[in-house]
């Protein structure tokens, strides 16, 4: 319980930090924010725009700490601003749906990954100087070396493209209404597969990589020698005695890793036009839709935050001794 | 360990592993020798793989106006020309070269990558050492920060603040990318602080009167050389992947020419699906083969500096001079079914 609450309190910390940096940036930008996005526009904002945006940054002329006040009960409510691309459209209602896609792409390629690569790096671990040890580290490592929205591209102009063995763009066909009928669901699943499997790809060595290591230091203990006296299967042993043990730090590493591959998601995302935050957050950046931006920001770090909680409950369920 | 020391073959085996872990040994740092680990990295055949991709980019950025003379923004022939022998690799879709751009474009991607890489290894050590070693309040405070810089994901916070802030040049981006990747290596050579202040030849010093700062830079950090080296190299590839995702997003300076900014026209110029495959592959072949030279390198030293890694490899090296194969358990195989 102690662990838990303690885990609470830094993500509620976190949260504060990200929500007071986000307070922050306008006013870090030099003179009158608003002013200068004014200038960025090249005079293409409307005047009720420019003060849509001085109202959502909460810049005023009241104290600083004043205004802080309201920027916080606002977001706390939910309240980040009308956004300027979609004016006069609130960014809350902009961003909508696009977090649901992002999760789902999010939690398949990371859930995929994990399990994948930590059964190839038992097995590495278990046959050191196998096939498994000697060609896949290397070969994952070469491959989680390209840019992931390099791979996405190459994928999507030959499967997607050239081969037309996959739908080339956004998350469900066209001619179909979000519902929960086979058509749908196989429908999201077929355009799931180039953003997932280029996540995929590039993640997967560092959890092989990361199981493997921590194997072989699992299988050089004691118990394990134990188990072997007593004539064990070697599946059990792999299994329930190593790979088990194995496991928990590995996890914990999840959650660590839910940013960067979060952060990766973004870019495939742009590639494909899946309707996500990372596309959305393309769209943004080529608007100059700054308080769209900055909820997006906001949602995506929120939902790793969550994300990580959720991990450390399933620690907690996994490691006996962190529950005293 | 199974292997036999007496192999004359491989007279080096006892001194590599003698060298032990990262961990010390207390022995007076003799002129320019080279650490152990060190030498080890040069025998190892993935780090000199590494090693030798990483110098010929770093000469091909070095000699660009040698290998690619000319103005690689200039307009030299008509848009998305198939490579040939006048233009090597093509024309870009605004029939600017594809080989010239790729060349010039090393420059400023390996420079903010190699000066990031420095800038959050000094960051990290500084921070990851003091909490470290003092302990206390002021290692609650310093690991705080830390994790919360750990767990905001990285492409979002960059993206608003160089939307925000960015002015578009180098320098801007190597505080950018400074301030959300230092947290990482602090991580690391903290924990690795924690186990090394409990030494002996720490605590030697300690007692024997030398200030906090000074055992810091004399004791800790010469004995956690290889902790520094990997978490530099990881780094820079962090950073040059971050730099390539932004100006692909369009965060960049469109007009200076890096891989990143050559992915982008690419990929405005529709370079892939009109079918010019020649503007879009170079650029991301080079950053990959890169990130992959610094993670063979990585690789190794982990390889080389886990003493339980290691010791398994030269088993499977043994048995395989001695064409046997590898026990396949490891410990005394068990006769299952004894009829």
């Amino acid at each position: 319980m102690r662990f838990l609450i303690r885990r609470l309190g830094f993500y509620l910390l976190a949260a504060w930090a990200s929500l007071t940096l986000n307070f922050v940036l306008p006013r870090m930008m030099p003179g009158d924010p608003a002013a200068a996005m004014f200038a960025r526009f090249r005079g293409q904002a409307q005047p009720e725009q420019i003060e849509a945006m001085r109202k959502a940054f909460g810049l005023s002329d009241a104290p600083l700490i004043q205004q802080y006040g309201t920027y916080v009960s606002h977001a706390l409510r939910g309240d980040f601003g009308l956004s300027i691309s979609s004016f006069p459209a609130p960014v809350i209602q902009v961003i909508g749906t696009s977090l649901q896609w992002t999760l789902l792409l999010g939690l398949v390629s990371t859930i995929l990954g994990f399990v994948i690569g930590s059964l190839l790096g038992v097995f590495g671990a278990w046959r050191r100087g196998g096939l498994a040890d000697s060609v896949l580290p290397p070969l994952l490592l070469f491959v989680g070396s390209f840019p992931y929205f390099w791979l996405a591209s190459l994928a999507l102009f030959f499967l997607g493209f050239r081969w037309k063995l996959f739908p080339l763009r956004h998350a469900y066909a066209d001619n179909l209404m979000p519902s929960w009928s086979w058509d749908f669901i196989g429908s999201v699943g077929t355009h799931l597969v180039l953003p997932a499997g280029t996540i995929l790809l590039v993640s997967i060595g560092g959890w092989m990589l990361g199981m493997r290591n921590t194997m072989i230091s699992v299988l050089a203990e004691d118990y394990i020698t134990m188990a072997e006296a007593k004539g064990l299967s070697q599946n059990r042993i792999m299994f329930a005695y190593a790979a088990r043990n194995a496991l928990l730090p590995n996890v914990t590493a999840v959650g660590m890793a839910l940013g960067f591959v979060i952060s990766g998601a973004l870019v495939t995302e742009t590639v494909f036009a899946y309707p996500g935050l990372g596309y959305q957050l393309l769209t943004a950046v080529r608007n100059l839709d700054y308080p769209l931006m900055q909820g997006i920001f906001l949602m995506i770090t929120f939902a790793v935050l969550i994300a990580n909680l959720i991990v450390d409950l399933l620690y907690v369920r996994l490691d006996p001794r962190v529950r005293g | 360990m199974q292997i036999d020391m007496q192999d004359q073959a491989r007279p080096v085996t006892a001194e590599v592993t003698d060298m032990g872990q990262v961990l010390p040994l207390a022995q007076p740092r003799r002129g320019v020798t080279l650490p152990l680990w060190l030498r080890a990295v040069a025998r190892n055949r993935k780090a000199t793989l590494g090693v030798i991709i990483l110098a010929l980019f770093a000469l091909v950025a070095l000699a660009a106006p040698v290998i690619a003379p000319g103005d690689p923004t200039d307009f030299v022939d008509r848009p998305h020309l198939a490579p040939s022998a006048a233009h090597l690799l093509g024309t870009t879709g605004q029939g600017q070269d594809v080989f010239t751009q790729t060349v010039w474009g090393s420059r400023p991607t390996l420079a903010v990558g190699l000066l990031v890489g420095i800038a959050t290894t000094i960051v990290g050590i500084v921070v990851g050492l003091s909490a470290g070693y003092f302990g206390g309040g002021v290692d609650d405070l310093l690991s705080l920060v830390t994790n919360v810089f750990l767990i905001v994901p990285s492409l979002p916070l960059l993206v608003v603040l160089a939307a925000f802030l960015g002015s578009g040049n180098f320098a801007f981006f190597i505080l950018v990318l400074t301030i959300t990747g230092w947290a990482w290596p602090a991580r690391i050579m903290r924990s690795q602080t924690l186990s090394l202040r409990e030494k002996d030849f720490v605590a030697a010093a300690r007692v024997g009167g030398e200030s906090g700062p000074r055992i810091i830079l004399t004791e800790i950090l010469p004995n956690m050389l290889s902790i520094v080296v990997a978490s530099f190299l990881g780094s820079t590839v962090f950073a040059i992947g971050a730099l390539t995702a932004l100006e692909f997003l369009g965060l960049g300076n469109p007009s200076i020419i890096s891989w990143g900014t050559n992915l982008y026209w690419a990929s405005n110029n529709a370079g892939l699906l009109t079918g010019a495959w020649w503007t879009f592959v170079p650029a991301g072949a080079c950053i990959a083969l890169v990130a992959f030279a610094f993670a063979l390198v990585n690789y190794a030293i982990d390889e080389i500096t886990n003493p339980r890694l290691r010791a398994q490899g030269e088993v499977a090296a043994a048995s395989k001079r001695r064409r046997k194969s590898a026990p396949s358990t490891r410990a005394t195989p068990v006769v299952r079914h004894a009829s």
